[in-house]
């Protein structure tokens, strides 16, 4: 995989051409890198942490109710993000993990978070879970909730959240994702509020980076967005995230899930 | 300054581009002064400083909550008053604004600067191409704002377009309340020295800019 990497980088490294031209060497290039995706790999170690038993009430995830029943894992990403009457709020993927490792393991939200962004060599416990849930989904239309009050009100903050500029450099979620057929360097730009671009990108998440050899979730999409808008460090699993990502993934509602993918 | 305007105003130039593409969002909704409160609280709630990244970063500046009240596209009689004061407050320095288009292009190319990641004042960049095109050796360039390819070629390096290309990098919001582009100097990414370098980038004759 890595030599096929190597040699389409190689490739898009020659001598300036038209944009156009190498747009379809970046699709090219894709391609190539989506048909030896090593996403199985990160899938099988989520199996492993998921059946792990850990914390202070020694205890596996095996019984963590992703909104299908405890420990029914089939098609449950796809119906996140979406109310939990148990905790009275929305959660999405993640911040449901984070729910179940502090009430059945026991764990520290500290403990819990401490480490839930991982490195090329060492993907994160909550990297692995999250690909070995969402591949459970794979094939299945998505369909969060949007009937529960909170899940509405969810929506609605996300939208405004979108929007909201702020920040010392004046940046919303659209001064980059607001506009059509716009790049940042060479990186097409999706208009997250648009289905029909929303949805091709909420159907491979959690996915696999090429660019950074990680396997990479929503929450990190939150937190390095919020990054490089020069704003300070939303918390992991807060309700600004959660809505943020109930605003785009009831946007894309409808869309088969294919994930986790694999990105550039 | 009121001269500055005028030739801004004249020109057309980032500005006009970078609003244009913000008005055609139909569905971009207004923000009310009570969702501007609403939002506000909740970043305060949900944010944490890290770095040079502090919570004051939250709170909205008079541009900010007129630009997200109005979707981006206010009324003139309240855009005006607000890009008047911002471009009174740039300090244009006296003397020769042209620095070094080198430096300048490795500013350009930076992206770096003003994240919790980043030291403060340390090898700060100006993210140009993330945005623009500016040397046509350059091909990974951004199109959210305008080409700025020969951009001293066609405009000429008198002191009246220095003062320009200065001011509009220093903040960009002075030109055109709403603009997406950064205002670098304002916020405090870049100092004198960097946007000097950057107008020798756009407007020195010898930088590849104009070739």
């Amino acid at each position: 995989m890595r030599a096929v990497a190597c040699s389409a980088l190689i490739a898009l490294t020659l001598a300036p051409q038209s944009a156009s031209a190498q747009k379809s060497q970046y699709e090219e290039y894709q391609r190539m890198t989506a048909a030896s995706a090593p996403v199985e790999l990160f899938e099988l170690a989520g199996e492993a942490a998921w059946k792990k038993r850990q914390g202070p009430k020694n205890a596996s995830l095996e019984q963590c109710d992703l909104g299908q029943g405890a420990g029914v894992l089939k098609g449950a990403y796809a119906g996140l993000p979406r109310y939990f009457a148990d905790a009275d709020r929305v959660m999405d993927l993640e911040t449901r993990l984070l729910h179940c490792m502090m009430t059945l393991q026991g764990r520290s939200r500290d403990e819990a978070t401490k480490r839930v962004f991982g490195s090329a060599d060492q993907a994160s416990e909550m990297e692995v879970l999250s690909a070995y849930v969402a591949g459970q989904s794979h094939g299945m239309p998505m369909r969060p909730g949007k009937d529960h009050p909170k899940e509405k009100a969810a929506y609605l903050l996300g939208q405004k959240l979108f929007f909201h500029r702020a920040g010392p450099w004046d940046f919303s979620c659209a001064s980059c994702h607001g506009d059509e057929g716009k790049r940042i360097r060479m990186s097409d730009l999706p208009v997250l509020y648009k289905p029909q671009h929303v949805q091709p990108l909420m159907a491979t998440w959690p996915a696999y980076r090429v660019s950074t050899s990680k396997i990479v979730t929503l929450q990190w999409r939150m937190n390095d967005c919020y990054r490089q808008m020069r704003m300070p460090e939303p918390v992991f699993g807060s309700d600004t995230t959660v809505a943020l990502l109930t605003f785009m993934t009831q946007t894309a509602e409808g869309v088969q899930y294919r994930g986790p993918a694999i990105k550039r | 300054m009121r001269s500055l305007l005028t030739l801004a105003s004249g020109c057309a130039l980032l500005a006009a581009c970078a609003t244009q593409s913000i008005v055609t969002l139909q569905e971009h909704p207004k923000a009310t002064a009570r969702d501007l409160e609403e939002v506000t609280a909740v970043l305060k709630r949900d944010f944490r400083e890290r770095g040079q990244a502090k919570l004051s970063r939250i709170e909205l500046d008079d541009v900010q909550r007129v630009c997200n009240l109005h979707a981006d596209n206010p009324p003139a009689e309240l855009a005006r008053p607000l890009e008047e004061a911002q471009l009174k407050a740039i300090p244009i320095p006296n003397g020769e604004l042209i620095g070094d288009w080198k430096r300048g292009e490795r500013i350009a190319q930076s992206g770096r600067g003003s994240m919790w990641t980043d030291k403060a004042g340390v090898q700060d960049g100006g993210g140009c191409y993330n945005c623009h095109q500016l040397s046509p050796k350059e091909a990974a360039f951004g199109t959210i704002g305008p080409s700025l390819a020969g951009f001293g070629k066609t405009r000429g390096s008198n002191r009246e377009m220095q003062q320009y290309a200065y001011g509009k990098i220093y903040n960009a919001k002075a030109y055109n309340l709403c603009s997406q582009m950064p205002r670098l100097g304002h916020a405090g990414t870049l100092n004198e020295q960097q946007i000097k370098d950057l107008v020798a980038l756009l407007l020195d004759p010898a930088s590849p800019v104009n070739q």
